[in-house]
């Protein structure tokens, strides 16, 4: 007679020593180290700490490490290591108009208060495949340059002297902690770029493409996209001084989109605003775009049912942890359910036969 | 630069005070004051039986989907005086029931079970068990989609209307439809029921066999759903019943075949295919109840 399978509990115990095997790989190359992936994958330990909303490199990097480089397994790691963290307190909002700026450039303007820097970037290089980095050959040397240490305004504030741009309103609105309260709909517009600065770059790529080739079209210009370290500061109640407890890197982006006026507003440009952990383009450009795209009731738009302008299905997809999560679910035994089915599809199908 | 390297620490503190390494987490891994939040969403819950109480769910080792929406419940509910059950398609031993049961070993030493009558709380994934539940049992159910009007109407700010106006019409129409198709309501599994007279909810994916059992129990249950950040329960002694029309009663078929090992014929079995020639064996999917019935 047919035993049921049994014994899963050794069988998960060898998977995972499977899995810890091939992790490793060959054991005649050099183990890969933290250091390592922290200093030569930063973009992928930026986009970890980014999605993982967990600004720590060797975490990052220890995630990476552990999930083989799938990065969508190593944001779950943080994710999960995340919400473990006491929370001792809010800190202030980043100031990023005092940014130490490694690349500042702005689409809009030839010439601006601050110049075009344009950094470390893969724009304008050759897609060509270096085989030097084979044999680890010589690394140009990039010429040296004091940082910069004075300010630079941000672009969109010519704009908005001119009146030109809609201008931003401060509500005094404590912001909700989208990690520490359910999301509810409609959300504001603090929850939504809470939520989309910590969605799958992927998502958010593909949606602002779609308001590109026009599902709810929106011309942007890059008004501003700066890289660089902002300081995090914490004000320490009992002794009431504020103190600089960390540096980080973190992207901006102000895109500047048209919008022809209504009867009660003159024609204007608006702004979409994209920030993330890390030097991110791709993802903080993508932000700017949907949240723009998302803001079309507060400007009075139409809304043309695009899939960038639903904030319930954006906000309710938009998280690569709770995608996943709930698609690779469905290699979890279905038996009872697959029955249950079967049985129905057999009674349809009998009746069908009789009837015929 | 910044030194935060808190892995470091967690090995420090393994190798000078000698714990094992899961306690360095609380007891059933949540901290308190996540339990204390949850256990507001579940007293909540209770008082109005069948709303979907949302709750601000924590980001659990294991994935979404996975049964952290149950896991979340457990662990605010879990004592250390309790008993701990956890059940997969009705088996203590498919791999995600092994996997929880361990979660909750290795953080919080419970004492665990696969004795139905011996628990104090069970976890459930897509089963409620053939022996039925006893008063001060708490019965957790893990819930992947826990609104039954989603398949109609995806939009949660549209649900939550229809659910306060109790605008179920849809959902019948629904059901009429699949008769007027086929003769049958096309439901075989998370067959929606109404709790208390008042709400439809959503009985996490059991089979409709089991739905009656689900009806005027004297055990408490619960039902999370972590990724959907839901939470919703059915008070001890309440009405749940499956949603029907009086010419169309609901029927909570099952396999007609008795189980291949214990005999039984009123238990929900598992089909398994026994021969490359599709020669097919039914058995309970209720380990528990068949060992027991077998050992008779």
């Amino acid at each position: 007679m047919y035993v049921a399978v049994k014994g899963g509990e050794k069988a998960i115990e060898n998977a995972h020593n499977w899995l810890s095997e091939i992790r490793r790989g060959d054991v005649n190359v050099p183990n890969l180290e933290i250091d390592q992936i922290k200093e030569q994958l930063t973009l992928s330990v930026e986009r970890v700490m980014s999605e993982g909303s967990l600004y720590d490199t060797d975490l990052a990097a220890l995630a990476i490490k552990q999930s083989r480089g799938d990065l969508i397994e190593a944001i779950f790691l943080i994710r999960a290591y995340r919400t473990t963290l006491p929370r001792f307190g809010t800190s202030p909002p980043i100031k990023t108009e005092d940014m130490v700026c490694m690349r500042r450039i702005s689409a809009t303007y030839k010439d601006i208060p601050g110049k075009q820097k344009l950094g470390p970037t893969f724009d304008y290089t050759h897609r060509l495949l270096d085989f030097s980095l084979l044999a680890e050959g010589n690394i140009p040397k990039a010429e040296k340059r004091k940082v910069l240490k004075e300010k630079i305004p941000h672009v969109l504030r010519f704009l908005n002297k001119e009146g030109l741009i809609q201008k931003e309103k401060n509500n005094n609105y404590q912001p909700k902690d989208i990690t520490r309260n359910p999301l509810e709909f409609p959300a504001n517009r603090s929850e939504r770029l809470q939520s989309l600065s910590r969605a799958d770059e992927g998502f958010l790529l593909a949606l602002a493409y779609s308001t590109q080739r026009g599902y709810a079209r929106n011309h942007a210009f890059v008004g501003e996209l700066r890289i660089g370290y902002v300081k995090v500061k914490y004000n320490i109640p009992e002794l009431d001084i504020e103190i600089d407890i960390a540096e980080i890197i973190v992207t901006e982006c102000e895109s500047v989109n048209q919008f022809q006026g209504s009867k009660k507003t003159p024609a204007q440009f608006t702004r979409g605003y994209g920030l993330t952990f890390g030097q991110l383009e791709r993802k903080a450009v993508s932000m700017a775009l949907v949240d723009r795209a998302l803001r079309w009731k507060e400007i009075g738009e139409e809304f043309v049912g695009a899939p960038a302008q639903d904030e319930e299905f954006v906000l309710s997809h938009c998280d690569n942890i709770q995608a996943t999560g709930f698609l690779e679910h469905l290699k979890l035994p279905h038996y009872v359910d697959f029955q249950s089915e079967l049985e129905l599809v057999r009674r349809i199908r009998k009746e069908y036969e009789k009837n015929k | 630069m910044r030194k935060t390297n808190n892995v470091i620490k967690i090995k420090d503190f393994k190798v000078d005070k000698g714990l094992p390494f899961d306690q360095e987490y609380n007891f059933a891994y949540l901290d308190e004051n996540t339990k204390k939040m949850i256990r507001r969403a579940i007293i909540k819950a209770l008082c109005i039986p069948g709303y979907q109480v949302p709750f601000a769910s924590r980001e659990m080792p294991m994935p979404y989907g996975w049964g952290t929406g149950g896991v979340q419940v457990t662990a605010s509910c879990l004592t250390k005086r309790d008993t701990l059950k956890i059940i997969d398609q009705g088996a203590d031993d498919t791999t995600n029931a092994v996997s929880i049961r361990n979660f909750f070993k290795k953080t919080s030493n419970i004492k665990t079970t696969e004795i139905t009558e011996k628990a104090t709380l069970i976890q459930t994934r897509h089963r409620i068990p053939e022996t039925p539940l006893k008063k001060k049992q708490i019965f957790v159910y893990q819930v992947p989609i826990p609104e039954p009007l989603a398949f109609l109407e995806p939009k949660v700010s549209e649900t939550i209307k229809m659910h306060s106006l109790s605008e179920y019409g849809a959902m019948h129409v629904k059901l009429y439809e699949d008769i007027s198709k086929n003769g049958h309501i096309e439901t075989a599994y998370a067959y929606p029921v109404k709790t208390n007279d008042r709400y439809i909810m959503d009985p996490s994916p059991i089979p409709k066999f089991d739905n009656p059992k689900m009806n005027n129990s004297p055990a408490i249950q619960l039902f999370g759903a972590g990724r959907e950040q839901r939470i919703y329960a059915i008070p001890p002694y309440t009405k749940v019943k499956s949603l029907d029309f009086e010419d169309y009663p609901f029927d909570p078929f099952k396999a007609e075949h008795a189980c291949d090992i214990c005999g039984s014929k009123n238990t929900y079995l598992d089909e398994i295919i026994v021969d490359d020639a599709g020669n097919k064996s039914f058995i309970c999917s209720d380990t528990d109840f068949c060992n027991k019935r077998k050992n008779k």
